[in-house]
């Protein structure tokens, strides 16, 4: 097994010091030929262990050899199979926890680029116009799809491809959930998030903008207006706060807040676009996850000098993907590491600086991670504004204002194996069932609901 | 893309717009708002909804920078490029016997709803109108078909009493124990002002705050108001507050976060883009 030894063929990427001046992409892709050297890494193992640890079994051996076989469009419709967005989770699945984290070749080397090879493949086959649009046989019921996000993307465009009527009603003025509002253009282009909404538009799913349902439309509405059968993917978009004095002074972000200034409003580019933006010169993220990341960086190109991360446990703990805490600290961000803030400090309503609690690690919590745990000691942080991206819940919209919609006490809708609510005929998925999780989570639970679905209204015709 | 249907001005600085979005009428309640944009580069902004039939929705808009003066650019016949809503929490119509509407400048438009649900439930309705000067008194006909009394003040004496709303709240609140409630809507201050007159007197009052505000559903958490201590989000808990428990304060500081950055975009707007 030589292919063991050899390293992995690196991603092209724009370099650190030029790259925190614009937003566009940091990782450039594979070409042709350093897609081709990566497939042949992998072995072709009998029992993948990387399709099993994928949340939708994209057949990965599969498409590897077609790409070593220069059988690109084949690679791409093995992964369309599963996946309808390979563009996108290509490059925003943590791999290392998942495909790649199970990777036979992991154990004594590196894994196989499964990500960078799904991207290439992805991109290659947007280029070409592949995806297919195709419709079975057209039928006549009408479905409604409540949010754009990815778990909504998935279940209309499976839906549609089974014939049925589809709609999909955003809340927002552009379509893509966090695809378009949260995850920053820098590590997942726009354009790309619209090209896919493209296909489903060319399928014929129809695409309704400003229609929060709960509020313009209810449920029950949409159930007067004929939809036979409703998915809720309305995601996890209320933010967590911090529950420390100063939060409401100016210069406090909600990551929520700052990314949807950035990506919906472009207030990068204001004042040609209107919404304004401001950090100053010393930036402070609590949190450890994309969104913290996501934050930092974006933060770094608006023009903040300095920008720091403060998380409570240490850097193992870190949730975030590899590869953006990698590319955030070659940009420069620093990491204060096993700091818990205890209250924001203001003058004049302004934020001036935050006070942290050092932590130390205890014993392993429910989650599997050690515990952090105050020490007592305190450290100040002069800042000049603060973003809280310490997590989301569930949108209360939908449950406020539809009866007899069960959720748990932390917002989550509840639903049994089949996807369906505690109301018939609606169903729900992704991060709006599952609390904050994960892009390909929100498709794998969008895609099978669609089956559900697609019984439902057959045991209903 | 939605259809400006009818628009009228009503003073130098005010604008009444109708707007085709039945997606919006279909469930407006007085007290709900919506969030414009004008443009595809345009920033949200929330405002009222006057009044609705099942097709259209009124909005009425003080030019006060970038955006309100880029939408009272448009006329009959032009699009607006988003119009979201109904969003925010119906206004509570409490039993009341009396209810006191106090308003200044174009608070008036989004009392108006507010009132006539007031009356529709029965109570008797007192309104207290205020403004810079005549001209500013906006919707006084509207008003005058339903409310039992109605009082003006301008700040120049030029129309009604000469000087601020709470001069006529504080005796009406004195002099009349009939009135259990008030309700006030227009600049914080104003709403501070009354509030504190409402507590001294032992009255409950509602105010209809306005942060500055992005998506509207609750997801950015710009539009926090800090309310008996506890932090809200004006437009999912709100618009509509009990007077005597917001920080008034703090919202005035949250609102001018931003007042540099509104002033550069007026000035571009001011030199033609
Ligand atoms: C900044 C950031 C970075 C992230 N990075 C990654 C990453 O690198 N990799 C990864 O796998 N995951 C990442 N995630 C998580 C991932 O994006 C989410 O798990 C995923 O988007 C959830 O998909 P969803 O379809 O359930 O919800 P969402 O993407 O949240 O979409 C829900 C949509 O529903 C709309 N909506 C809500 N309520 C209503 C209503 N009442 N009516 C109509 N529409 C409504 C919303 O406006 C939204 O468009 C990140 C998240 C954030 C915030
Ligand atoms: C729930 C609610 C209902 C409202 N109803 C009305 C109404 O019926 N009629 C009316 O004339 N005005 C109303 N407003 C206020 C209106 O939204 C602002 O006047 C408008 O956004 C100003 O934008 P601008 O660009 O023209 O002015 P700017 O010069 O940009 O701002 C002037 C001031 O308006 C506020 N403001 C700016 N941007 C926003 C924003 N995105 N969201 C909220 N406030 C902002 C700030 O306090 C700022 O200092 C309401 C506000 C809220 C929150
Ligand atoms: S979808 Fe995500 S987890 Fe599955 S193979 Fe592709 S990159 Fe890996
Ligand atoms: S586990 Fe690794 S080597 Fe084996 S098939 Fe999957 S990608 Fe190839
Ligand atoms: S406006 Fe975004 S949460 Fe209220």
């Amino acid at each position: 097994m030589a292919a063991n030894k050899t390293p992995r063929t690196k991603m092209p990427e724009q370099d650190p010091l030029k790259r925190t001046s614009n937003f566009l992409e940091v990782a450039l892709g594979y070409a042709v030929e350093d897609a081709k050297k990566e497939a042949i890494r992998c072995i072709d193992c009998k029992n993948p262990r990387c399709v099993q640890a994928c949340p939708v079994s994209v057949k990965i051996p599969e498409f590897i050899k077609q790409i070593m076989n220069d059988d690109m469009d084949g690679a791409f419709d093995t992964i369309y199979e599963d996946n309808i967005l390979p563009s996108i989770c290509g490059r925003v699945c943590p791999q290392e926890s998942q495909c790649e984290g199970a990777c036979v070749l992991g154990i004594k080397g590196e894994p196989v680029s499964i990500g960078a090879l799904e991207r290439f493949v992805g991109d290659y086959g947007m280029e070409k116009n592949l995806a297919d649009t195709s419709v079975d046989e057209e039928k006549p019921q009408k479905v409604a799809v409540v949010g754009s996000g990815p778990a909504g993307l998935a279940n209309a465009a499976s839906l549609r491809r089974r014939g049925y009527q589809v709609t999909v009603f955003e809340a927002l003025h552009e379509y893509g959930g966090v695809l378009t509002y949260g995850i920053p253009e820098f590590r997942l282009p726009k354009e790309i998030v619209n090209k896919e909404i493209d296909n489903l538009k060319e399928m014929g799913v129809t695409f309704v903008k400003n229609a929060i349902i709960g509020k313009s439309i209810t449920i029950e509405q949409l159930k007067e207006d004929g939809f036979e059968a409703i998915f809720v993917g309305s995601g996890a978009g209320l933010p967590s706060s911090l529950g420390i004095p100063g939060e409401n002074y100016n210069g406090v972000y909600f990551a929520n807040e700052f990314l949807t200034r950035v990506n919906l409003m472009r207030s990068n580019t204001f004042p040609s676009h209107a919404t304004p933006i401001k950090v100053g010169g010393t930036v402070a993220v609590v949190g450890g996850g994309n969104v913290a990341m996501d934050a930092a960086r974006t933060a770094k190109r608006i023009g903040a000098k300095d920008v720091m991360i403060i998380y409570r446990r240490d850097k193992d703990s870190l949730p975030a993907r590899l590869e953006e805490i990698h590319h955030a600290e070659e940009e420069g961000i620093e990491m204060n590491l096993l700091y818990n803030p205890v209250e924001i400090y203001g003058a004049d309503y302004e934020v001036k600086a935050v006070r942290c609690e050092r932590m130390k690690l205890g014993e392993k919590d429910a989650s599997g991670r050690r515990r952090p745990l105050p020490t007592g000691e305190y450290k100040t942080f002069d800042i000049d504004s603060i973003i809280i991206a310490i997590g989301q819940k569930p949108n209360p919209i939908i449950k406020q204002n539809t009866m007899g919609l069960d959720t748990h006490e932390w917002g989550g809708i509840i639903t049994d194996e089949k996807h369906m609510t505690s109301l018939d005929g609606v169903f729900a998925g992704g991060d709006a069932v599952t609390g904050a999780a994960t892009v390909i989570l929100a498709m794998g639970t969008g895609k099978d609901a669609a089956g559900s679905m697609d019984e439902y209204l057959r045991n209903k015709a | 893309m939605y259809k400006i249907v009818d628009k009228k001005v009503l003073n130098d600085d005010i604008d009444f717009m109708r707007i085709e979005a039945p997606l919006v009428a279909r469930n407006a309640k007085p007290g709900h708002f919506i969030i414009l944009r004008v443009d595809d580069e345009g920033e949200r902004i929330p405002l009222t909804i006057a009044d609705n039939d099942e097709k259209h929705v009124d909005i009425i808009y003080q030019k006060m920078g970038y955006s309100t003066k880029m939408l009272g650019e448009k006329q009959i016949g032009d699009h607006v490029a988003d119009f979201v809503g109904p969003l925010g929490k119906a206004a509570h119509i409490r039993d009341k016997q009396h209810v006191v509407g106090v308003a200044g400048g174009v608070g008036a438009a989004p009392l108006l709803p507010q009132l006539k649900a007031y009356k529709k439930a029965g109570s008797k309705v007192t309104l207290i109108l205020g403004a810079r000067n005549k001209d500013f008194l906006i919707l006084r006909d509207e008003y005058e078909q339903f409310v039992d009394e109605v009082i003006y003040t301008t700040d120049d004496g030029s129309f009604g009493e000469k000087g601020l709303v709470t001069d006529p709240l504080e005796r009406k609140l004195k002099d009349d124990e009939t009135i259990d409630h008030v309700i006030a809507i227009g600049p914080v201050i104003m709403m501070k002002f009354c509030t504190q007159t409402a507590v001294k007197h032992g009255r409950s009052i509602d105010v209809s705050l306005n942060p500055i505000m992005i998506d509207g559903t609750g997801m950015c958490g710009n539009c926090r108001v800090n309310i008996a201590g506890k932090t809200f989000f004006a437009c999912i808990d709100g618009p509509d507050f009990e007077g005597h428990e917001v920080d008034f304060d703090g919202l005035m500081k949250r609102q001018s976060y931003y007042k540099d950055e509104e002033h550069q975009c007026y000035i571009r707007l001011k030199d033609g883009r």
